[in-house]
């Protein structure tokens, strides 16, 4: 047994192999093909099989909780972009929820539509990068760019919204951060109805190919009160039977309006987590539609003058909003003393963000309840016992983005 | 023995049917972009190196209010501001700024600084080819960023002489 207040890696494998001397320590990472970035597994291998594996992470601390301390509410809005790469704006989104709790804000049915159609499209780029990637530790070459020619598409439309392919900061505190740009039904509606299509190509490629069935087939699997136990969410916990997602429980931004279902299967291994990604894709598909049909007419963002920048043709033409402008420029906005819980589903699972005010323009405390985290808690379990190659198809399955994880 | 067959069959449909995908693949028309040989995409929107605009008569729009420099969440705008005079006129308003710079190691391209500026004096460009090997060189200074004079405009200072 190990001693517990050992927390090194490197000491927890040197009193281990001082033990156990028939076992070959190996160092996966931190830089390695299948870690998506910077996290080392130290694996402890006794021939084939894994006996232990130990992340250990923090190489891509950025101490991003501390450096909103430093800003004004709405500048913090950059910051949830830089968390997670692939889900920028779920992040956006989840900060902005909290925060408009705090300010009582009102936010108009069109922004929060809005809202969810970028969202849903966030969580189709995240998947897509999650399935090319996937493959390719697995040994899939080609899924890989299939898959980033459909991401190309959707960062052009993130890009079309925004002004940036990644780090959008489209969506704001009180709304959106610009009216949408000319023409984006046609972007998004040509995009998604070519979509469910390319969904069909991956499932040719991938769902009943031999090779990727016996690399994924019964491999990783975790007991769902395991998973349970150590924090696990979002698509992996739903492939091991669980119905559990944030857009159902407790809807935010309007959610409960669209209809669509929440794929879940029970066996619980990389097969089963890629069966609900690809069915989660198609659910997301339908969100967009629906979205694309009803999204209603009116505002794009709340009726706050002491919140948001007023109308730039008013702040140009009249006095008031003039003084409005440079204030709220300069200053930020108060945002009422309290905290606020705020969770939503993001690709990878429960995000949420945790804001505490003490009444002035910068946050005093904000804590981010990050799904990649969790996730990863779940690896030596998924690995210990099991063959070393299969830590790669695990690995890869939980889908974690080590900025999320280290923040 | 029959199922080990009906295996075999399964894999081999399910391999050739994953290779008919490559095969269509071959025929539809490439998505790839050729650059740096051929020009790249942007949208409209696309916020690239800051682009300081003038009015019509080639007078700088900025007007020194430091809104730019309040709103960066980077921290990486630096003015300094001077009085316009008879003799000298910069700017549209009464002040000018006399510095103007933006360090681009520090900036996240947010677009921030262009919702405060209250005179749509600084705007994004569709520049992005700024990397370097020196980071001093990446601290632009305002002549590099201002917009070309219009035509028939002449420079303030030539005014003054």
């Amino acid at each position: 047994m190990s001693d517990p207040s050992i927390t090194d890696p490197a000491a927890i494998v040197e009193a281990s192999a001082s033990a156990h001397p028939r076992r070959m320590t190996l160092n996966m990472g931190p830089q390695h093909p299948s870690t998506h970035g910077v996290l080392r597994v130290v694996v402890e291998l006794e021939g084939e099989t894994v006996r232990r594996a130990i992340p250990d992470i923090g190489f891509l601390h950025t101490g991003i909780e501390k450096q909103f301390e430093a800003l004004d509410y709405q500048q913090g809005v950059t910051l949830t972009d830089r968390v997670d790469y692939l889900a920028n704006l779920s992040n956006n989104l989840c900060y902005a929820l909290a925060v408009e709790k705090l300010l009582g804000l009102e936010i108009p049915p069109r922004a929060q539509w809005m809202r969810v159609l970028l969202v849903e499209l966030t969580r189709l780029n995240s998947h897509l990068v999650w399935l090319g990637t996937q493959a390719l530790d697995i040994g899939a070459m080609s899924v890989f760019l299939y898959c980033f020619r459909e991401r190309e598409d959707l960062l052009r439309i993130f890009e079309m919204f925004s002004g940036q392919r990644m780090m959008t900061s489209y969506i704001r505190i009180g709304g959106l951060a610009l009216e949408p740009p000319r023409g984006w039904q046609e972007a998004v509606s040509r995009f998604i109805k070519a979509f469910p299509s390319n969904v069909d190509q991956y499932e040719d490629l991938l769902t009943k190919n031999p090779i990727w069935l016996r690399r994924t087939r019964g491999v990783g699997h975790v007991p769902l009160d395991v998973l349970v136990d150590l924090g696990v969410t979002g698509p992996v916990l739903r492939a091991c039977g669980l119905n559990w997602d944030i857009r159902k429980t407790e809807p935010y931004s309007s959610y409960e309006k669209f209809d669509f279902e929440v794929p879940t299967r029970t066996e619980g291994d990389v097969y089963a987590r890629y069966q609900v990604r690809l069915a989660e894709m198609r659910q997301s598909a339908r969100i967009v539609e629906q979205a694309l049909a009803g999204m209603p007419e009116g505002a794009w963002r709340a009726d706050a003058p002491h919140v948001l920048l007023p109308d730039r043709e008013k702040m140009k033409t009249q006095m008031e909003a003039l003084i409005y402008h440079f204030k709220i420029v300069t200053e930020g906005f108060g945002v009422p003393a309290g905290e606020y819980y705020q969770a939503i589903e993001s690709p990878r699972g429960e995000l949420a963000y945790y804001v505490v005010s003490d009444g002035t323009a910068k946050p005093y405390r904000v804590f981010m309840r990050t799904p990649s985290f969790g996730n990863l808690q779940a690896l030596p379990a998924m690995t210990e016992g099991r063959l070393v190659a299969d830590t790669i198809a695990s690995m890869g399955s939980l889908d974690f983005v080590l900025g999320d994880v280290d923040r | 023995m029959s199922s080990k067959v009906s295996e075999v069959i399964d894999s081999a449909a399910a391999i050739a049917k994953g290779l008919g995908v490559t095969l269509k693949e071959f025929f539809s028309p490439t998505v790839t972009e050729d650059y740096p040989d051929g020009p790249p995409r942007f949208q409209e929107r696309y916020r690239g190196v800051h682009v300081l605009t003038r009015d019509e008569n080639g007078l700088e729009k900025c007007v020194a209010c430091f809104l730019c420099a309040a709103a960066c969440p980077a921290r990486c705008i630096y003015i300094e501001a001077a009085e316009n005079t008879a003799e000298l006129r910069i700017s549209g308003g009464e002040r000018y700024a006399s510095v103007y710079n933006i360090d681009y190691n520090r900036c996240i391209f947010c677009g921030y600084c262009v919702e405060a500026c209250p005179t749509d004096a600084i705007t994004h460009g569709h520049g992005f080819e700024i990397a370097s090997f020196d980071t001093s060189t990446l601290i632009y200074r305002k002549e590099r960023m201002l917009a070309p004079l219009p035509d028939g405009a002449k420079l303030a200072v030539a005014v003054a002489e």
